[in-house]
This record gives structure tokens, sequence and C-alpha cells, in this order.
């Protein structure tokens, strides 16, 4: 155990054929990986930005229970969404990472 | 003649001895925690040995993340600041979803003990590093500064402790389990700390949600009760406005910059970022993820709901409230309101006037308080003693009115004076909840505080230990050396913490907002594109860094002159001269928002640097490449 060395834990594949199979399965795994985040994002910035801060007056037209929609949403329908957002990431990226075999 | 300055001085309190012993009881379980998992080696300090379950990360994390600030301070601000207040819940929740989604899996794969080693070894300079360094250590003292007011609070209130020997024995606790314990110590008090501050935090909630609206959830209460409607009403015969309408407090556009500097502020936090090192693999990160986030919103999806139900309930309980009875010190009279009013104002003030002639103290005064219903208010006089609660008899008519008498445009004004940090704490009292729930928010506001201040303090530590001293001073030091090297920096963080937290810059929640701002304009572009980005280079993102940060410290410096440097009473940057004012609507940005800017400006200075410059060596690239997989995190561990 010692961290007296820089990090550098990436160990390259040995064999020339190994790397470049490597590469192009890395780099659709990536594809595959920003699509689910960028997915993931845009609701983010919807439910945060859109909803509950540049439209909120609009949204608190709509009654939900006895408060206003735009309210509820940016005090606590907003919270809930993350929750759902960082859940699906994981599971969703779990199919990933088993589809391209990437996984421990 | 001046306004009554109502003080008071309260026999004992029944939820003294309660409190004693459940924070008494809450510090040995820590004590005893720290003890038992005490470390030998760096990996354990830094990083617990990297083989933490990913649920109690989850839990870890969460305490780790919910400081004084959520506990003590949000719920407050929130209950003044009604439908604006979401930016703090928007904002620390939101930016954890980035945290989560694009931080938190690459950095656990890199697998290392610090964000400055990431950012070193990314960015392949020592410099970058030097600075990410700082700034972690920047970034996090002024947070902790915020927590140990919160520790101070909590003392002064519930234990009758002076604020600056309350974060004594705070520093005390805190330095030594984060000192034994390293990382390892720190995960598992704060597992506990979490389990203790939601219990805390939740109890006193339902309690509140069943009295007001006969729903005990108060997630569901909040939306299903007339107490909106009726918050709303109140305030608007008090002369304020409605609890519910939007960009009152902040306009829309500082809504926007706020909320967003908290979130990119949240991901880029170095102590949050560090939890994720303690997991086996990406996958344990991804799903300690998920759980911290549950863990996270049990607390955030309560505050808003208590918030607004303790905002009516105390001025159900307070306006209008009664003196009904005076006692004055200096002659040992009693006198009963309102019979015997005016006499007592005629003593008071003869012995206000001797008192003045002879320059001698004021005669103390004391009163009783009954609410309009009739009973006794205890717990107004108790807060009172903290300057957190200020009471004036303004118009001498023997009652304490809430209207607001300011002007247009003013902040609201009235007979009472209440601080937003007293809101969370003085619920179980103003609610009539038993002593031990009293003892309990006040074990859960010092576990909240406490368990963030030890993992901020572990990164200042391994900041000055592991990124600066053993690197560049002490590089052939022992195992046994360099971890007592990091002994004594989290010994000096812990002094520099006590220091700001007994002379802290700003009530809690703007401190802390500060902290945000900085850590969005300095850390977030540059994790952030090392892992996106293939083409981001050294002197792009060391330059951006360095403009971010410096153009928000100039900024918040600038407008908070008069807070930080003694003998200046008017800050240099005026509220009307902030940036973009006119621009949208009247309001320009404020410091809290301004992190947001900051971070633009690291980006777009990162980015057009990085791409008129050579692009970064082959074997960064190759770290880039392998940061995106999740296989082989276990390995990278075991350098």
């Amino acid at each position: 155990m010692s961290e007296t060395n820089p990090p550098g834990p990436f160990k390259p594949p040995t064999s020339k054929s190994e790397q470049k199979r490597s590469s192009t399965r890395s780099s659709t795994y990536w594809a595959a990986n920003l699509k689910v985040v960028g997915i993931l994002l845009t609701i983010w910035f919807l439910v945060a930005f859109v909803g509950s801060i540049f439209s909120i007056e609009w949204l608190n037209q709509f009654r939900f229970g006895t408060i206003g929609f735009g309210f509820w949403l940016a005090q606590q329908g907003s919270i809930f969404v993350f929750v759902l957002l960082v859940l699906i990431y994981a599971l969703w990226m779990d199919r990933i990472d088993r589809q391209y075999d990437v996984g421990e | 003649m001046d306004a009554l300055i109502l003080l008071a001085e309260a026999g004992t309190d029944p939820a003294r001895a309660w409190t004693w012993t459940l924070v008494g009881l809450t510090f040995a379980l820590y004590l005893f925690i720290g003890w038992r998992s005490r470390v030998r080696d760096s990996a354990g300090f830094y990083v617990a040995g990297q083989g933490v379950p990913a649920i109690a990360n989850g839990a870890a994390t969460a305490a780790d993340w919910m400081s004084a600030a959520s506990f003590i301070g949000m719920a407050g601000l929130i209950s003044f600041m009604g439908s604006d207040g979401s930016v703090y819940l928007m904002g620390w929740t939101g930016g954890y979803v980035l945290l989560a989604l694009l931080l938190a899996p690459y950095l656990r794969k890199f697998g290392h003990y610090t964000v400055p080693d990431f950012i070193g070894a990314r960015y392949y300079s020592e410099t970058a590093r030097i600075v990410a360094a700082v700034c972690a250590i920047f970034v996090s003292i002024t947070y902790v500064a915020g927590q140990m007011k919160g520790v101070g609070i909590v003392f002064s209130r519930f234990l009758e402790v002076e604020l600056m020997y309350g974060v004594i024995i705070g520093m005390v606790i805190v330095g030594f389990f984060a000192v034994v314990g390293g990382m390892k110590g720190i995960t598992w008090t704060q597992v506990v700390q979490y389990f203790i501050l939601i219990l805390a935090f939740i109890i006193p909630s339902v309690a509140l949600s069943s009295m007001l609206t006969e729903n005990p959830v108060p997630q569901v209460g909040f939306i299903f009760s007339d107490i909106g409607d009726k918050l709303n009403n109140v305030l608007v015969e008090l002369g304020e406005k409605e609890y519910t309408q939007p960009f009152r407090n902040f306009s829309q556009l500082n809504v926007f910059c706020i909320t967003a500097a908290l979130m990119f502020g949240t991901a880029g936090l170095p102590h949050v970022i560090v939890r994720f090192y303690t997991v086996k693999d990406v996958r344990a990160a991804r799903y300690s993820a998920v759980w911290a986030i549950i863990f996270i919103a049990i607390l955030y999806t309560t505050a808003p709901a208590l918030g607004m139900f303790a905002r009516y309930n105390l001025i159900k309980r307070l306006h209008e409230s009664q003196i009904t009875q005076v006692w004055i010190e200096a002659s040992d009279q009693t006198f009963v309101y309102p019979e015997g009013k005016a006499e007592a104002d005629s003593t008071i003030a003869n012995l206000r006037s001797t008192a003045d002639a002879n320059d001698s103290a004021m005669p103390k005064i004391v009163y009783t308080l009954t609410s309009s219903e009739g009973d006794q208010l205890d717990w107004a006089l108790q807060w009172q003693k903290t300057g957190l609660l200020k009471l004036y008899d303004t118009d001498q008519n023997g009652s304490i009115s809430l209207m607001n008498t300011a002007g247009e445009g003013e902040p609201p004004k009235s007979e009472a004076i209440i601080d937003r940090d007293m809101i969370v704490l003085s619920t179980p009292e103003i609610a009539q909840l038993p002593p031990w729930v009293i003892a309990l928010v006040a074990a859960g506001g010092l576990a909240a505080a406490l368990s963030t201040a030890a993992g901020l303090l572990l990164v200042i530590s391994s900041s000055l230990a592991h990124d600066l001293y053993i690197r560049y001073c002490w590089p052939d030091a022992t195992e046994a050396e360099r971890l007592r090297v990091g002994r004594i920096a989290i010994l000096a963080g812990v002094l520099v913490a006590g220091y700001f937290g007994v002379n802290p810059p700003g009530f809690v929640g703007e401190v802390v907002a500060f902290a945000f701002g900085l850590a969005a304009a300095s850390f977030f572009p540059a994790i952030f594109l090392g892992i996106f980005s293939k083409r981001t280079n050294r002197i792009g993102a060391t330059s951006g860094m360095i403009v971010g940060l410096i153009f928000t410290l100039v900024y918040i410096f600038l407008c908070t002159t008069d807070k930080l440097v003694p003998l200046i009473d008017e800050p240099w940057l005026a509220k009307e001269n902030y940036l973009l004012a006119g621009w949208f609507g009247k309001e320009g940005i404020s410091p809290q928002g301004i992190g947001t800017v900051g971070m633009v400006l690291n980006f777009i200075v990162t980015l057009s640097i990085s791409s008129v410059t050579s692009p970064p060596p082959q074997e960064v690239i190759d770290l880039v490449e392998d940061v995106r997989l999740p296989s082989g995190a276990g390995k990278a561990a075991e350098h």
C-alpha cells in the first residue's frame, strides 16, 4: 500500500486486436451512457428550471390538492422526480453494463 | 421613551435534563464508534478502506450532506421565504442528480483519495492539483463555519451554555472521532447521526402535522390541508405578502441563479464526492447515490411542510399574546397586567432615568407572556435569552402584535423579531410536545452539524496533508508519519472551524450558500469536463478554475464588505449596482447566485483556452477512457 506514485490506474490492453475490439466496445458503451444521462438530465432541467422557476406562476393557476401546482412542484414534486431520476439511472446503467459486459 | 425590550429570566427549563441526557448519550456513542473504528493506515484514514456497503454509504452521505443548514436553517428559511424557499429545496437535491449522473461513478472508478488527486492526474499538472487543493480547503472552511455556529446555537439554547463554549465542546467531539477514526470513524458515526437527525426532524413534523391538519404525514398534510390558504390569509391580514406567492424575496433571475449555483455547487462539494470513494465499485457508487437521495428526500420533502406549518403555528401562538405580569428586580415589585400597567410603566421609567443618570445597567424586568388562547408562553421567554427572538412592546399596549409596520418594499417588521434559525428548534416547544422531543431535536441538530463538520474536516485534512504537505514537503514519509500528518491537519482544521463558528460571517444559510457558489465556480466544470471532454487540457482547466474562483470570491467580497471588514459600514458594491441590475427586472444577481456566473465563466475560459492549445498527452486520454468504463474499479483501489 503506497501512495507515492502519481495515480495512473490505466493498464493498456495487451494485444493489438484486443485493443481494437475493446476500443469500439467502449465507445459504443460510452454513447449509450451519454444517451441515458442526456435523457435523464433533460427531464431534470424541465422539472427544475422550466417547471419550477420559469413557469411557476402559470402552473400556480392549477390546484394540486389545496395548493398551487407550481408551488408544490417547486417545493416537493421536483424532489420526488429527482429521486426517481437517480434510481432509474442506476437500474438503466445496470442493464447497459450487462449488455456491453463492462461491469465488475 | 424607547420600546420596552422584554427580557426574561425564566425558571428551570423542563427539557434541560432530557437534553443533557440525550446529547450526552449520543456524544458518548459517537466517541465510542470513533474509538472502535480507529484506523492504522492512510487508506482507512482517507477512504475507509473502500469497503463500505452501498446502503450505509447512502446514509452516511445523507448525513454528510445534510448540514446544520439543512436541519436547523432550511425549514426556517423556507418558513420566512415562502415559495422562494424552493431555491434551497431544489438547489440541494437537484445538484445531487448531477453528482450521481455526471461525477460520482467516474470518480469512483478513478479510485484515488481526493478530488485534487483526480484533478492532478487528469490535468497532468501539479499546479492544477494545488489550485484544486486550495479550492477544497477554501470551500470546506466556509462551509464548516456554518456547522460550528449551528452547534453553538443548539448548546446556547438548550443547555444554557455560552455559544463559544458550545462551539468548543463541538470541536472536541468532532475532533476526537475524526482524528482517531479518520474516514472509517466518520462514516460509521455519520450512519448513526443520520438516524438521529432524521428521527429528530420527522417526529416534531409529524406531531405538528397531526395537530394542524389531522393528517400525520407532513407531505400529505402539505397538499390536502387548508393551512396553505389559512397562512396566506393570516399573512395578508398582517400586512405581508401571501406565503405561496413566488418571487417575493428574490427576482426570477435570482431564483434561477441561486438554484443553479446551489445545484452545481452541491455536485462539486469535495466532502460529498469523497464519500463515493469509500464504496466497493462503480455499481455500488450508483446505488449508494440512490440510497442517499432517498434518505435526503425524506427530510427535504418534510421541510417545506414543516416550514409552512411552523410559520402558521408561530403566528397563531405569538400574535396578540398578552403581557400578564411584570416583575421588577430592582424594587422587587410585581405588577399584574393590564390593571397595574400604569404603575409599572412609571416605576420602570423612574428606574430607567436613574439608571441613565448613574450610567449603570438597565433595571432587570421580567415578564410573563400569555397567548391569545390563555396559556403561558414560557418558550418565548427562553428563546429571548438566545437573542434569536426579540419582543418589543413598541406601542406600549401590553400586547405583542405581529402586524407588519414596515413600508412598501421594506423587509417586514413587527413587535416580534424572529430569527429563522429558531423555527425548527422551537417547533416542539411551540407545539407543546413532550420534553424528550425537544431534547431529541437538540441532539438531531447537533448530529446534523457534527456529521457535516466531520466530513469537511477530513477534506481539509486530506487537502492539507495528503495533497499538499506530504506530496511536496515530505514525499518519503512512512505510512505512520503520513497518518500523523493527516491527524495534525484535522486538528488545525478544527481550530479554524471553531474560530469561524464563534465569529461567523453571516447567518448559517448564507454562509453555506457562498460555499456552494465557490464550489460551482471552481470544481464542477473541471471535474465534469475532465470526464466528458477529452480535449480539455491542463492550461484550460487551470485558468478556468482560477477565473471562476477569483471572480466569485471578489464579487461576494464586494457585496459583503460591510460584514467582512471592520469599520466599513456599506458594502463596496451596492444592491442597485449588482450584475445585470435592470436587465431582467430591477434586481441584479445577488452574491448567493453569483457562483452560476462564475461557473459559466469557468466553462468559457476552459473550453476556449483548451481549443487553441495542444491536446492532453495520450496517457491522459487513456485515463479518461478508462474512467468512463466501470470495470476494474476494485483493482484501481489497490494501487
